[in-house]
């Protein structure tokens, strides 16, 4: 069912879906800012601060997931020798990256009002930090290896690596003593966060989502024109 | 259903993630001590040596244990087992606040005293606005 897809069937869809993605992302991205900004209550610790969480967690999380989801997908397609995983995957990793590199950031320029330090070397930031090193080596492969084989046996190789950190930083906050807070969203217990500031974060969530469904879109169109132009007609 | 070949790939990639799982867990486990970013002062007392290092302490501002003095602030880090006492000189984070989370940097005196040189405030996951806050004190 994989195996042999046709690019013009699937570009025909992935061509025009920008432009509805676009449309959803700009209203949902809109309800998230005045819902985060303005519409959501300060906190009774850190007041006005605590609205960078609504672009430090969804960044977080977004990142954290789509390096699951491109390790799950080339795994899947090492197993099952199908092309079109690896390039879902090499399309998705820009975003993640960015998204990556947008956490560590907003996470330094929240750290230093409420901790009173711009960076620290504690696990939850470190192991961050190393997911946006393997994201850049994940993107620096696909651009420095043309032989498309060993192009998809080094990335498989890098997201192995690279999703043993992902647990790690994910549980970093429980395992160790660590400066940054636990997690205030368990999806078992209850959360520790007001529902007033957890409906915003949320909607943010979503734009993000949505963000990287639309640069995933633009970037595997990209690709599919490319296998177009040199004349092969199954992936 | 699926071939051999698909079958013996899986069992690869599944053998060389436990591998890797494993090492790496290994690896942390042997160098807890420097992933901690910093020490209760439980682990402070039962150190029996004290080297010229510098060290973090974390743990509870004492309620009613900080005292000001023109330029000098000391109060107590605690976490409800043991306490050490913590001298500072400069100007502390905002959210530093009595019976909140603190980490305290610097080197250890002795047994009960600390000299920091620099104070990070540690908040805790709980966030509120600050009616619901108000609402939670007066129950």
């Amino acid at each position: 069912m994989f195996k042999f897809f046709e690019p013009n069937k699937i570009f025909s869809i992935t061509s025009r879906a920008p432009k509805y993605v676009i449309i959803l992302f700009i209203v949902v991205l809109t309800i998230g800012l005045i819902e985060s900004l303005i519409l959501s209550p300060e906190d009774y610790k850190q007041s006005h601060s605590v609205r960078i969480m609504y672009v430090h967690v969804p960044a977080a999380w977004i990142s954290l997931g789509i390096f699951s989801g491109i390790t799950l997908l080339s795994i899947l397609g090492y197993i099952f020798k199908i092309k079109n995983f690896f390039l879902i995957s090499k399309s998705l990793a820009p975003s993640g990256f960015i998204f990556n590199l947008i956490a560590l950031v907003t996470g330094s320029i929240w750290g230093k009002p409420t901790w009173g330090t711009w960076w620290a070397w504690d696990a939850r930031i470190t192991s961050m930090l190393i997911l946006a090193l393997f994201y850049f080596l994940y993107l620096l492969a696909w651009r420095i290896y043309d032989n498309k084989d060993q192009v998809y046996k080094i990335t498989s190789i890098i997201t192995i690596l690279g999703i043993i950190n992902v647990p790690i930083t994910k549980y970093s906050v429980d395992w160790w003593n660590t400066l940054h807070q636990p997690a205030s969203i368990n999806i078992l217990s209850k959360s520790s966060i007001h529902s007033s500031m957890l409906f915003p974060l949320l909607i943010m969530t979503a734009a993000f989502a949505l963000f990287s469904l639309l640069i995933f879109l633009m970037k595997y169109n990209t690709e599919l024109i490319k296998i177009k132009n040199k004349g092969l007609d199954r992936l | 259903m699926y071939g051999r070949k698909v079958k013996l790939r899986f069992i690869f990639i599944l053998s060389i993630l436990a591998i890797i799982g494993l090492s790496v867990y290994l690896i942390l486990k042997s160098l807890e001590e420097n992933v901690v970013y910093f020490q209760s002062p439980s682990e402070i007392k039962n150190v029996a040596e004290f080297d010229k290092k510098k060290i973090r302490v974390g743990g509870m501002v004492k309620k009613n244990s900080v005292s000001m003095n023109s330029n000098e602030i000391s109060f107590i880090i605690t976490d409800f087992k043991n306490e050490i006492n913590v001298i500072y000189t400069g100007a502390v984070p905002n959210l530093f606040e009595e019976g909140k989370g603190v980490v305290a940097e610097g080197f250890v005196k002795d047994r009960n005293f600390f000299l920091a040189s620099k104070i990070l405030a540690k908040h805790d996951e709980n966030y509120m606005p600050p009616e619901v806050k108000a609402a939670l004190k007066e129950k």
